[in-house]
């Protein structure tokens, strides 16, 4: 997390582009920029806007937003909501439809399934997220008129509500983090079916579903989970994308507002919770090893 | 960008089995898939001009927003711009951004990668940093850079290879280290051969068939990450007319003219698809122990 910090901040201040210019606007004198420089304390070295940076970053404080002039953090709690509930409901989604997909796909390796699901595999991480969920918009908002075309009710409004303005950001997502489980599970899987012990079972007389799941599955688990771990990383890009398409007011948006308006903190802000999440997600993904497969220690 | 598949395949099969060719090729049928269509993207791109395509950046006022006709294959957009035109124009972007980028993480990866197997000590402060870069998602990073910098072309190709060369550098690394202990190796140091010549001449040709396949991922991934960011209007400037702008530019209008968004969503879609279908074959002939598995 510290080199996430350090590699944030360098990036950001580094990088060619003035904040305080972009701030001031066109007709801004120099005399105004040197201003916002100063209010800012942009004019300070380097070293110290870091420590300070660092200093507040301790104490919770992610700056205050040029646009808005609310604190970063109260805007990430605004706007955390609607995406939790995205990238939950697409984890769910996922996990339930993939896994069960990458298993038969295992099975019966090298019959139609196996080539349907290795297909669907293939398109979902070949096909932008933003191209899926316009083709579903297409068809379920404009052809039939089933779902809402975009926008996002809380689900305070009701689970209907809640629940049909989350259907189609949720398959669009989760078509490209299906893929890229549902292949890592029929890889796996079938590294675990060509051992021994799965033939010990299969001598033993276990029935199919047994030796599937209880056998197969539970030895092929540690790659299954690292991939959703790595994978998280699509599903974060995915969901700023996905929360454009469909207008749902949450840190994706906040996001791409913030890169419109260049509105610095804020970017800075959202990049490192999401940076951080996405080292969080991964650390429970190791530390989940040691369930998966009791071998692992640490 | 003009990689016929017939060179791929040339590459992918050594010399002394070439008669065999036709028969490899049947048994990996994605790399001829993947190859034709990527041919046909690139050749498309490079004749644009002589694909019965106009200007596409005419504008147009009468003739906005016309749904696809005999005139305007693709329909035309709010401006009375040709879709057509700049859909089949948009593809020298998406493939000069893929392709740089795939040259380029693959140049700075390989670099990186073979100075962590000088020395321990050279590893532990380049890999920390490459770990660092890794925990932010690459598309995050591209955002930032471009937040940060004024919209072109390169710009945006340094932004997203920023993000893909830590993993490239990780392959490298992860081949070096296999690689050290081995006899080979040993023999060329035994014999006094100097390190950097060991890591160039004997352990740097061993990384390349695994540095092709990743440089075909990269490659899609980066065209992919063009798209999200001039979508999210962060990306190519909005006068290049690169898929991603285009969909952008359709994205309020999508109810009323859905074909600006699709259009090119499916060439984009097609291209990627074929990058990826061909980098699977390859990475299936140049690794066979892995053929079997994904």
């Amino acid at each position: 997390m510290v080199v996430v910090a350090l590699f944030v901040f360098c990036l950001l201040h580094l990088s060619p582009g003035d904040p305080a210019a972009i701030i001031a606007g066109d007709s801004a004198s120099p005399a105004d920029i040197a201003r916002i420089h100063q209010a800012l304390g942009l004019d300070q070295p380097l070293c110290i806007q870091f420590a300070d940076w660092v200093w507040r970053l301790m104490h919770g404080d992610l700056g205050i937003s040029i646009f808005t002039n609310l604190p970063v953090t109260t805007l990430i709690e605004q706007r955390v909501g609607p995406t939790v509930a995205l990238a939950l409901s697409t984890l769910i989604v996922s996990v339930v439809v993939a896994v069960p997909m990458g298993v038969i796909a295992a099975w019966k390796a090298g019959s139609w399934i196996d080539h349907a699901v290795m297909t669907f595999a293939v398109l979902g991480f070949s096909v932008p997220v933003f191209v899926i969920a316009y083709a579903l918009t297409y068809l379920f908002a404009v052809r039939v008129d089933w779902l809402p075309v975009q926008g996002f009710v809380g689900l305070d409004q009701g689970l209907w509500p809640f629940l049909s303005h989350l259907v189609m950001p949720t398959l669009a997502l989760a078509m490209i983090y299906a893929a890229l489980i549902a292949r890592m599970t029929r890889a796996s899987m079938l590294d675990v079916l060509a051992q021994d012990y799965i033939r010990t079972a299969h001598v033993k007389g276990l029935a199919m579903h047994q030796v599937l799941i209880g056998h197969a599955l539970k030895n092929a688990a540690v790659p299954i989970a690292t991939i959703i771990g790595v994978g998280f990383a699509s599903l974060i890009a995915g969901v700023v994308v996905t929360e454009t398409v469909f207008a749902i007011p949450g840190l994706g948006r906040l996001t791409v507002n913030a890169i419109l308006r260049r509105d610095y903190p804020v970017i800075q802000g959202v990049i490192l919770m999401f940076s951080a999440v996405y080292v969080l997600i991964n650390l429970l993904v190791d530390l989940s090893y040691t369930f998966l497969d009791p071998r692992i220690r640490y | 960008m003009t990689v016929a598949p017939t060179d791929l395949a040339a590459i992918a099969v050594p010399p002394k089995r070439r008669r065999g060719v036709r028969s490899y090729l049947r048994r990996h049928p994605t790399i001829v898939i993947g190859g034709v269509l990527l041919g046909l993207m690139a050749l498309s791109a490079i004749f644009a001009p002589c694909l019965g395509t106009t200007d596409p950046q005419a504008l147009s006022p009468v003739q906005r927003l016309q749904w696809p006709s005999a005139e305007h294959w693709f329909g035309t957009d709010m401006l009375g711009r040709d879709v057509y035109s700049r859909t089949i124009y948009g593809a020298r972007v998406s493939l000069t951004v893929g392709l740089s980028v795939a040259l380029l993480s693959t140049a700075f990866g390989l670099l990186i990668g073979l100075m962590t197997g000088f020395s321990r000590w050279v590893d532990a402060i380049l890999m920390r940093v490459m770990d660092g870069l890794m925990s932010i998602p690459s598309v995050l990073i591209a955002i930032a850079l471009m937040a940060l910098t004024r919209a072109s072309l390169e710009n945006v190709i340094f932004a997203i290879t920023v993000g893909e060369v830590p993993r490239v550098a990780r392959l490298v690394r992860g081949v070096v280290l296999t690689l050290r202990d081995l006899p080979f190796v040993e023999a060329a140091v035994a014999s006094g051969t100097s390190p950097p010549r060991i890591l160039w001449r004997h352990i740097m040709p061993n990384t390349l068939p695994a540095l092709l396949v990743q440089a075909t991922y990269t490659a899609a991934a980066a065209m992919l990450v063009e798209a999200i960011l001039s979508f999210l209007g962060a990306g190519t400037p909005p006068d290049i007319p690169s898929w991603g702008n285009i969909m952008a530019e359709g994205r309020s209008l999508f109810q009323i003219a859905c074909y600006i968004v699709l259009f090119p969503g499916a060439f984009l879609s097609a291209t990627v698809l074929a990058i990826n279908l061909l980098g699977d074959g390859l990475r299936d002939a140049l690794d066979p122990r892995l053929a079997s598995r994904m």
